[in-house]
């Protein structure tokens, strides 16, 4: 029986083995995550969707799927677009300050490119149902005060018309306002900014 | 340490790693061969991991089978890495399944007490070739589907209920979509399920008993005060990282295929099955995959359909039964008498023709080939009892050989 | 000694086998060289491609700006040159033409030819594509030496001219004049044999490519894995040495 044994040196190769053992299987692990997110398939039908909007009309609710997702374009009439800039005491975030809901050009009032368009993903912010068009006013289920807006049947959110969220509802914050721009008059593609792919 | 005693109170950790690594004493002169038992474990848990990352994007659906699998090859972000690991691994399970076997052939790792270990292989064996021929069936080419109806036809050669049975298999008059649904069940869940407690009682039943060796020597009869044997090392650390650099030689030869030979020149993927299934026009000729084609040529050996299964059939089963028609008292081929010798190399030789013939077209020599080497496979088993005895072994020493 | 053997028995099975292994077709296959790499070769190709193949075959598992991507294009300057129908650029290459109405038209449905240079291999390809001949007996007028009675005109017989069989079995190009069809005499674009090679070539460098786009990435990436792997075993090797000096 020997006495020499080197520790050190074992210790030395079994942490260096360990290390690069650990670096390849970290490596590995690489494709087998990636392969789970979007394919070339999911990305091509995710592409930017062009939008006819002219026989759009005032007050009609229009819903074209972008990503799989439900995005409605409504035509506002000049008296929703006042309403939204006089009625945000009882907006949770009336001057759209949470920064990833919109895009930079969509941070004003009626959260929107054009005031009598409103482009906003309909997906509720809480759990992910898809609110309801209640543009109505004071209908007998959502009270006297309704001034027309969306309403979630899954635990009752509601949004106004420029898809802002009233306080005190389960959903944290607004509607998301995808990326878009015009590409003419009456064209809009939802999915890309004027810059570029979103 | 206090979290270790916690759980070893309420779960044997440290027990199994002792029993199992740590304090299993395996003898110090295992070789080359020795390797392949561990390869075949992490071939296992390979197939397993890239296989359920495939099945999350391939649909077990005749009309959409051939595409799903293009599509993970393309579509899918790395998909075709996964795809062609799934695919080398297959047979290169059989590689190293074949080498580990061919080991307890010439060491007699099949013999007493270890009756039960090679059972339990055999077991996994015929585990692996049902999940390698359901899994065949999966990309849906014309490979997939002209072998699976073969194959399946085989069942019909079984006298009175043969027919009937092909067709409860197939679930359909020929192979159609119910049977690419059924294959994809068994292939991902049922047959896996079965191989992996299969491999746990291998592994159970070999420490149980203790590892041979190269010589073939029981190293518990020499054991020292503690109790430990003389010619015995841990498991842990030695064995482990011995296998570990086994592992690395290993995943070079494989990688060295998957990256730059996937199809290994049809050996690996077959070209006809790039053509999707197409049930009204068989390829030109048939052949299985490599693993299959020793088999396949005893089958086609036989100019009868029923003895032709039968003797394919056998030649498996006989395969079960080597322990005991072993009976030298001598494990390894190093102390063999020439009787043995010569028979194992003409087994492994037919073995090796066989397997060549299987993947050509059976006519006129080849056929005459086939039978000579079938006879020569199953002579080797039928006669084992005769010239195991009659054979001059030599003494084994009481000590194995190291260095 | 007898291991040593059976190892060697091993190594010649796995080493040697594939070497054996070749293709039944009676007619030698001349070999064409690949190159994934040759971005020109694979842009000519697919210019070929879509202007002669993608009206009667698909290649619907290959979508177009992943192409424009492997092949060093643009999406516009493929939208622009290599798109004729309304396709979007993400969309695969599919055509209009219905499997069943093609049946009808050719009596086959053209094959779809997203893998056909895996299923057929590179050099049948090539073959198949330059050995079309005149034969008075098919209701098509030609033949084709590696695929018997296809089902496939000539496409490129402007390029090439029409191959004659003489009493050898041996093929002559006789130009563009065609017994067949004498309408189609001599429009006078024909090019040279070896033009007509390199064409071929192009396009069946092409067709390879699209049956396997992740070759690029492929082998791009093994000799960085392989060298991962080398460095890992001898580290291993190492450390298996390290442990393995007090057993005697």
């Amino acid at each position: 029986m020997t006495h020499s044994i080197d520790k050190a040196k074992r210790r030395f190769l079994t942490n260096a083995t360990t290390v690069v053992g650990g670096v390849g299987v970290a490596a590995v692990a690489v494709p087998f995550l990636a392969s789970m997110s979007p394919s070339e398939k999911a990305q091509a039908a995710g592409a930017p969707v062009n939008v006819d909007i002219s026989k759009l009309a005032l007050g009609q609710l229009l819903i074209v799927e972008w990503r799989g997702k439900p995005v409605w374009i409504v035509r506002r009439s000049a008296d929703i677009i006042k309403t939204l800039k006089t009625e945000t005491a009882k907006l949770s975030d009336p001057n759209s300050d949470e920064v990833d809901q919109q895009p930079e050009y969509c941070t004003n009032p009626s959260r929107s490119i054009r005031e009598e368009l409103m482009v906003v993903v309909g997906i509720c912010t809480h759990l992910g149902c898809s609110p309801t068009y209640r543009p109505e006013l004071s209908p007998a289920d959502l009270g006297e005060d309704w001034k027309g807006g969306f309403f979630c049947p899954c635990h009752g959110s509601k949004f106004d018309l420029a898809g802002r969220v009233y306080q005190g509802m389960p959903a944290p914050t607004n509607l998301v306002v995808p990326p878009h721009h015009f590409v003419s008059n009456n064209q809009i593609l939802i999915g890309e900014d004027a810059k570029g792919v979103a | 340490m206090s979290l270790l005693s916690w759980v070893d109170e309420r779960f044997p950790a440290s027990k199994l790693w002792k029993e199992h690594l740590a304090e299993y004493y395996a003898p110090k002169n295992f070789n080359f061969w020795y390797f392949f038992g561990s390869l075949a474990l992490l071939v296992l848990v390979l197939q397993i991991v890239t296989g359920i990352f495939l099945t999350m994007n391939y649909k077990p659906d005749a009309q959409l089978a051939f595409a799903s699998v293009e599509y993970i090859m393309r579509d899918v972000q790395w998909g075709w890495l996964i795809r062609y690991l799934h695919s080398t691994g297959a047979s290169a399970f059989f590689i190293v399944v074949y080498l580990h076997m061919f080991r307890g052939l010439i060491y007699g790792s099949y013999k007493q007490p270890r009756e039960l270990v090679w059972i339990f292989g055999m077991l996994i064996y015929v585990a692996l070739m049902a999940e390698a021929f359901m899994g065949y069936l999966l990309p849906w080419g014309q490979m997939s589907y002209w072998g699976a109806q073969v194959i399946i036809s085989l069942f019909g050669a079984i006298p009175v209920i043969g027919e009937e049975l092909a067709l409860w298999i197939r679930g359909d008059f020929v192979v159609a979509d119910a049977t690419l649904n059924r294959f994809f069940a068994f292939h991902v869940i049922a047959v896996p399920f079965v191989l992996v407690a299969l491999v746990v009682m291998h592994i159970i039943a070999l420490h149980e008993v203790g590892s041979n060796n190269p010589d073939g020597i029981e190293i518990k009869q020499q054991k020292d005060e503690k109790g430990i044997p003389l010619d015995g090392i841990p498991f842990h650390p030695y064995y482990s990282v011995k296998d570990i650099v086994g592992v690395g030689v290993f995943l070079f030869i494989f990688a060295l295929v998957v990256f730059y030979m996937p199809e290994l020149d049809g050996w690996f993927l077959e070209k006809d099955n790039f053509i999707p299934a197409d049930p009204l026009k068989t390829p030109e000729h048939i052949v299985p995959l490599w693993y299959f084609t020793p088999f396949y040529a005893i089958l086609r050996a036989v100019p009868d359909k029923l003895f032709g299964v039968l003797a394919m059939g056998g030649a498996i089963v006989v395969l079960f039964l080597l322990p005991w028609l072993d009976r030298s008292p001598v494990k390894s081929i190093r102390y063999r008498g020439p009787l043995f010798r010569w028979a194992l190399t003409l087994f492994i030789i037919s073995f090796l023709a066989l397997g060549y013939l299987g993947t050509q077209p059976a006519t006129g020599l080849y056929t005459i080939m086939a039978r000579v080497f079938a006879i020569v496979y199953f002579a080797f088993f039928l006669f084992m009892p005769i010239y195991t005895k009659l054979d001059n072994d030599k003494p084994v020493p009481e000590r194995v050989n190291f260095k | 000694m007898k291991q040593t053997i059976y190892t060697l028995f091993m190594a010649i099975l796995l080493l040697a086998s594939p070497l054996s292994y070749s293709a039944s077709t009676g007619v030698h296959l001349d070999s064409v060289d690949i190159d994934l790499s040759d971005k020109e070769s694979l842009q000519r190709g697919a210019n070929l491609f879509m202007n002669n193949c993608l009206s009667c075959h698909a290649a619907s598992y290959m979508r177009y700006n992943r192409m424009a991507r492997d092949i060093g294009l643009s999406e516009e300057e493929v939208k622009e040159n290599l798109i004729f129908g309304s396709d979007k650029i993400g969309d695969t290459m599919t055509i209009a033409m219905r499997p069943d109405d093609a049946k009808k038209w050719f009596g086959v449905t053209p094959p779809d030819l997203s893998v056909i240079a895996r299923a057929r291999g590179t050099d049948w390809l090539y073959t198949y594509l330059r050995t079309f001949y005149i034969d008075s007996t098919k209701p098509i007028g030609t033949n084709n030496l590696v695929f018997k009675d296809s089902a496939m005109p000539h496409i490129f017989w402007q390029q090439q001219g029409y191959m004659h069989q003489d009493e050898n079995g041996q093929l002559v190009n006789k130009g563009q004049k065609s017994t067949v069809d004498a309408e189609k005499s001599n429009v006078g674009n024909q090019i040279t044999e070896s033009e007509y090679n390199t064409l071929v070539r192009d396009l069946v460098n092409f067709m390879a490519y699209i049956s396997e786009p992740s070759k690029i990435q492929r082998l791009a990436m093994g000799h960085w894995v392989l060298l991962y792997i080398l460095l890992f075993t001898v580290i291993a090797y190492f450390m298996k040495k390290a442990f393995w000096e007090d057993i005697h």
